[in-house]
């Protein structure tokens, strides 16, 4: 028993991290009052980039690189429609991830044929710390990027949020753009930049399941994970620290159910019952959350000058 | 010595020319009012004068040196601050940040340290504020104050304020003014744009009138009049329209308003046992400033927000909670407070025009297009308005969706009419029209609740005026016995009268 | 302060000048396909010899003209549900799980209506697709009126949540016992959709789509419920106000519109496949947003919108074979569209002028 909850935390950790990143992503962006629903394009995109790259250069920190590259640009080409031409977020969102996904796959027949197996590359390695404790070592042998997640870049997201003039800005821009346009800030710069750090750490989150955990890349590496931390935002109420508690929980629904599966239990539902919960688990706390939330006021609105 | 100059300033909105070759001139440590009915062109000239807006020509000099202000920005550096109708606060933050969002240039934001600057600036400039509270929680007035000191804190030395006194209560614009006063006397230069004589009179050294997007005149505000200034605002010496008395000795109450509670969107109690009645031809005018309540009022009536207790009757009977179509069919008109959200402004004037009596356009479910296309050409014609059945609502101007408003509500003779700010943002021909026809219908023995924070409507159109205040009625008084000081005094909540 | 601008500037007019509506479909066409031209560049083939197999090949056979039309089948029908939905401002996302609740309805009708004659068994089959996709619809549509949860999340959601239901059927109960593919076993023929041309693929599910196109039509000019569901669309608060019910329209065109996809997963069970697989739907129901979006939420618009994506789709596969060229230039064709027609949209409310 004892075993198996160690196993458990550890592998919620490392199943957390893509999402929590790219739920912060996504919080930079709706913060600044848009909804980027390019989310999941840009983590599949992501998630090949990185792989392609590393696999072509031969080295996983250019192709890490290369996949934020990427996303930042997807990022700022959400902003290029419903910043510039303040289209409806919904639909160019929709449209960035179908193009995203669409991409890919023509970039990955291009580059791999249509094969059977999916190509594969020796990934980042995880960090042993404390590898003679029985507790703590499983625990802390974790990706360097996952480290990084929860100890870099969600608290200064926070920081950023709250305790810079940037992220006061990026907070007015995403509840009341009037009052940063005539305090005499630009209204789309700072869109364009939430969004552009945005891009950059979903990308990083896709890039995260093909260069870290699998270290190949599969059709269907994302299936739905973009979704859940736009969900996991909501449910973290836009703010970091509960943003990431979100992601945790949709990890450890995740990680228990490949827990379950590893031991080979014979259980009377179908697997993919569990492979389903964590996203019945995020819609009902999508149902409870949702109730208090406090939408930006200024999110899926277009900011013109009259 | 000017401090700012503007010269034959040119804008033009489509067909509409907003400013028409106009001058203006301000001088150090004055406050200068801009005086002109709604429309005149006041706000565009200073949205100008704020780089909100880009002139179509004409030149603009500040201390002497001709500048050309692309953005807000601009107008801060070269010293110019504006306080809008609409405050450009951020509700969510404090006091302390809004003051600083956009002029801290530094990465960190240290919360301890703006916000002892904002306090250290608000001691200074005389503004009473607490830099730590939430704006969200502060009343008009204090987000009002907020606004000035967020335009002090960035070293203005003119400052605009764009109808300051629309929101507030009396008491309030007597301490606006000590604050203006005081500003005043440190050299500070301020542009008053109002249409409120009385006001402008009061607070300013000279005073420049605009009509219809050119300056009348600019005179020293000690040589004149208000007679005098009137006539130059409305180049007539009477304007509007204004109600006969006629002898209702024998009321029949129709609109019965009885211990109405209901809740904000905030879930908070805004109206707390409101009670009245409004009978057969007569107008009752509710006053109050804007935020006690009213909205919250129309909109229960309306059957759009839930009452949590008492009751609403339309002659005797209990409408208490209906849908809107059953109060519309038990002969209540409802009048939306937002032509654009009272509209489907994105639909044709037609469809508007049925769209709160579809089920008599319809037959086994499928729209009678002939009888919808007589209909609305039928009230096209009948109201006055200036549009084609086909035409998308938006593209019409703010009297012409009105009119369609109207002539949706007023086409079914009702028995009740809600008129919410019936003519807030009309020009004055479209105002007289709006005033004319809800004369007509209390002509017609309609019983009409007119919603209103222009005191000025109110006082020309009620037979009675009841008062709220923090979502109570404070007062009822006959239209006879209501001066601009009595209601005043009940608007601030100073006094209670039953 | 006086600093060099850029001489040019875009101004509002709402009405755009005449001569340009009819150039700008052209113009969406030039610009998506220049940029989708890289795209073949990169695959080392001519984009000219490309675009003749992408478009203009497809349409000179009969064979292929017909696939055409097979292609364009389900997109008519998910475009048409896509429609419904986003014509009420309810931004339903997931005619793509909606889709496959259809087509497992379909699978088991398939099975279960055996010995019914095709004339009774096709039209239960297509009301139990309805059902079906109007009842995968109906949780995030509650959630949404009577809760205000956001649909978009929730219908994204809910597609996940399909793909694993249709994965533990195919893996589970349904796995078929003959071949030992994770597919349902076989409709019975008399549930099969009738061909409308033999020996062609093109079956009666084109006609399906053509009539839910006409109800489309119909519902939003000539019924009431159809103003009631634009008025809810174009402003919630002003339908409110005039009496609409927002909430109870809102319902039942989601609802409507989930059973619509539904029928567009019977359609490609009954019609194509004569089983339910995992990949069933190539996007189908994302596709269907961008149909309906392309096609300006009117009929003739969304009919227009799913020939073309039908051509593209039958395109893609012919560059595909001819030339090397990954069949993926179909969905990335069709999503820069989309993205390229959205821009243009907007432009077309701007004129350029000269700064004073």
């Amino acid at each position: 028993m004892e075993v198996f909850i160690v196993n458990l935390i550890a592998a919620t950790f490392r199943v957390s991290t893509p999402i929590v990143l790219a739920a912060i992503g996504e919080t930079y962006s709706e913060r600044a009052g848009i909804l980027n629903l390019g989310i999941e394009g840009i983590m599949y995109f992501g998630a090949f980039v990185g792989f392609l790259i590393a696999d072509k250069s031969g080295s996983l920190w250019v192709g890490l690189l290369f996949a934020i590259l990427a996303g930042v640009l997807f990022g700022l080409l959400m902003g290029f429609f419903t910043v510039t031409l303040g289209v409806n977020q919904h639909v160019s969102g929709l449209g960035i991830t179908l193009l995203l996904s669409g991409l890919t796959l023509f970039m990955f027949r291009l580059f791999y044929g249509g094969r059977s197996t999916p190509p594969s590359i020796p990934s980042f390695q995880v960090i042993k710390v404390l590898p003679d404790n029985p507790i703590l070592g499983p625990i802390l042998s974790q990706y360097w990027l996952t480290y990084v997640t929860f100890l870099v870049i969600v608290p200064l997201a926070w920081w950023i949020l709250y305790r810079t003039n940037f992220g006061l800005k990026i907070r007015s821009v995403g509840e009341n753009p009037e009052a940063v346009d005539a305090a005499g800030v630009s209204v789309p710069a700072i869109r364009y930049a939430a969004l552009g750090i945005g891009g950059g750490l979903m990308a990083a989150g896709g890039a995260f399941l093909s260069l870290f955990q699998l270290g190949a890349f599969t059709h269907g590496i994302i299936s739905g994970r973009g979704w859940v931390a736009i969900a996991i935002v909501i449910f973290g109420n836009w703010q970091p620290i509960r943003v990431m508690l979100g992601g945790l929980i949709f990890g450890g629904t995740f990680a228990l159910q490949l827990r379950l599966q590893a031991m080979g239990l014979q259980l009377p539902v179908p697997y993919e019952t569990f492979l389903a919960l964590p996203y019945i688990v995020t819609i009902i706390a999508l149902v409870i959350a949702g109730r208090n939330a406090s939408y930006p006021a200024a999110l899926l609105k277009p900011y013109r000058r009259e | 010595m000017f401090i700012v100059e503007m010269q034959s300033i040119t804008k033009r909105f489509g067909d509409l020319l907003a400013n028409d070759h106009v001058n203006f001139e301000l001088r150090k440590g004055e406050i200068h009012a801009l005086l002109g009915e709604n429309g005149a062109g006041k706000t565009t000239l200073m949205r100008v004068l704020y780089g909100l807006y880009h002139p179509d020509s004409g030149v603009i000099k500040v201390k002497d040196r001709p500048v050309v202000i692309h953005s807000p920005k601009d107008a801060i550096q070269l010293g110019i601050g504006m306080v809008t109708q609409h405050f450009a606060l951020v509700p969510p933050l404090t006091v302390a940040e809004n003051v600083v969002l956009g002029y801290q240039n530094s990465f960190v934001l240290n919360q301890a340290q703006i916000e002892e600057s904002v306090a250290e600036a608000a001691r200074r400039f005389g503004v009473e504020i607490n830099p730590k509270a939430i704006v969200r929680h502060l009343s008009v007035g204090q987000r009002q104050r907020v606004e000035i000191l967020k335009a002090l804190y960035r070293n203005a030395e003119i400052l605009i304020l764009d109808e300051p006194t629309a929101v507030l209560i009396p008491q309030e614009v007597e301490a606006l003014f000590e604050t203006l006063n005081h500003l005043k006397q440190e050299g500070l230069s301020v542009v008053f744009i109002s249409h409120k004589l009385h006001e402008v009179t009061q607070i300013t050294d000279r005073i420049t009138v605009l009509r219809d997007g050119r300056v009348v005149g600019t005179v020293n505000t000690t040589e004149v009049t208000q007679k005098e200034v009137a006539a130059m605002m409305v180049g007539r010496e009477t304007f509007g329209v204004s109600r006969i008395d006629t002898d209702t000795s024998d009321p029949k109450p129709v609109l019965e308003i009885i211990d109405l509670c209901a809740n904000d969107d905030k879930n908070l109690p805004v109206l707390k046992n409101i009670s009245f009645a409004v009978s057969e031809g007569e107008i009752l005018g509710i006053a109050g400033v804007g935020g006690n309540g009213q909205k919250e009022l129309a909109e229960t009536i309306c059957g759009v927000r839930r009452p949590t207790a008492g009751k609403v009757l339309v002659e005797g009977q209990d409408v208490t909670g209906k849908s809107p179509s059953d109060l519309t069919r038990a002969g209540l008109g409802r009048i939306p407070e937002d032509r654009h959200e009272g509209m489907v402004i994105h639909l044709t004037v037609t469809e508007n025009l049925v769209l709160e009596h579809l089920d008599e356009f319809t037959r086994n479910g499928m729209l009678d297009h002939k009888a919808i296309r007589q209909y609305a050409d039928d009230l096209i014609q009948k109201f006055q308005i200036k549009a084609k059945p086909n035409d998308i609502t938006r593209t019409l101007s703010g009297g012409n969706m009105q009119k369609v408003l109207l002539a949706r509500v007023l086409a079914r003779n009702p028995k009740v009419i809600i008129a919410p700010q019936p003519t807030r943002g009309l020009d004055i021909g479209a105002t007289d029209y709006v005033r004319q026809q809800l004369l007509e219908q209390r002509q017609r023995g309609a019983a009409i609740l007119l919603i209103s924070e222009d005191l000025d409507e109110i006082l020309a159109l009620s037979d009675r005026i009841a008062v709220m205040y923090e979502g109570e009625i404070v007062g009822t008084l006959p239209a006879s016995e209501a001066t601009p000081e009595r209601l005043g005094l009940l608007m601030s909540g100073a006094v209670k009268e039953h | 302060m006086e600093a060099k601008r850029f001489p040019y500037q875009l101004v509002k007019s709402n009405t755009p000048p005449l001569w340009m509506r009819p150039l700008i479909p052209v113009l969406i066409l030039l610009t998506t396909f220049l940029i989708t031209a890289g795209l073949i560049l990169t695959a080392q083939a001519n984009p000219f010899r490309a675009y003749y197999f992408f478009l203009i090949s497809p349409l000179s056979s009969q064979v292929s003209f017909l696939e055409v039309l097979v292609k364009s089948t389900p997109l008519m029908l998910t475009g048409v549900a896509v429609t419904f939905a986003f014509a009420t401002g309810y931004y339903n996302i997931g005619a793509e799980g909606q889709l496959y609740a259809g087509a497992i309805a379909a699978a088991w009708l398939g099975i279960v209506l055996g010995g019914v004659p095709a004339a009774i068994a096709i039209p239960l089959m297509i009301i139990g697709g309805f059902l079906a996709g109007m009842a995968w619809a109906l949780i995030p549509a509650l959630l949404k009126v009577r809760l205000a949860v956001d649909e978009v999340v929730t219908t994204l959601l809910m597609n996940s949540i399909m793909a694993y239901i249709v994965s533990a059927i195919l893996n589970g109960p349904w796995r078929d016992p003959t071949s030992g593919w994770p597919q349902s076993p076989e409709i019975a023929e008399n549930t099969m959709f009738f061909k409308l041309i033999p020996r062609s693929r093109l079956h009666f599910g084109f006609i399906v789509g053509i009539v839910a196109i006409a109800v489309l039509w119909f519902i939003l000019t000539q019924t009431s419920f159809g103003l009631k569901m634009r008025a809810v669309g174009l402003g919630k608060p002003a339908a409110q106000f005039a009496g609409i019910n927002v909430g109870r329209t809102t319902l039942l065109a989601a609802l409507i519109s989930g059973g619509i996809a539904g029928i567009a997963g019977v359609s490609e069970v009954a019609g194509i496949q004569y089983h339910l697989i995992g990949d069933l739907s190539a996007n189908y129901g994302y596709t269907g947003v961008i149909i309906a979006t392309l096609g300006g939420l009117n009929a003739i618009g969304v009919f227009v919108a799913s020939l073309f994506f039908g051509l593209i789709d039958t395109g893609a596969q012919t560059v595909s074979r001819a030339m090397g060229v990954p069949v993926y230039l179909g969905q990335v064709t069709q999503a820069v569209m989309l993205l390229v027609a959205l821009g243009m949209y907007l432009l077309q409310r701007y004129r350029i002028v000269r700064r004073a």
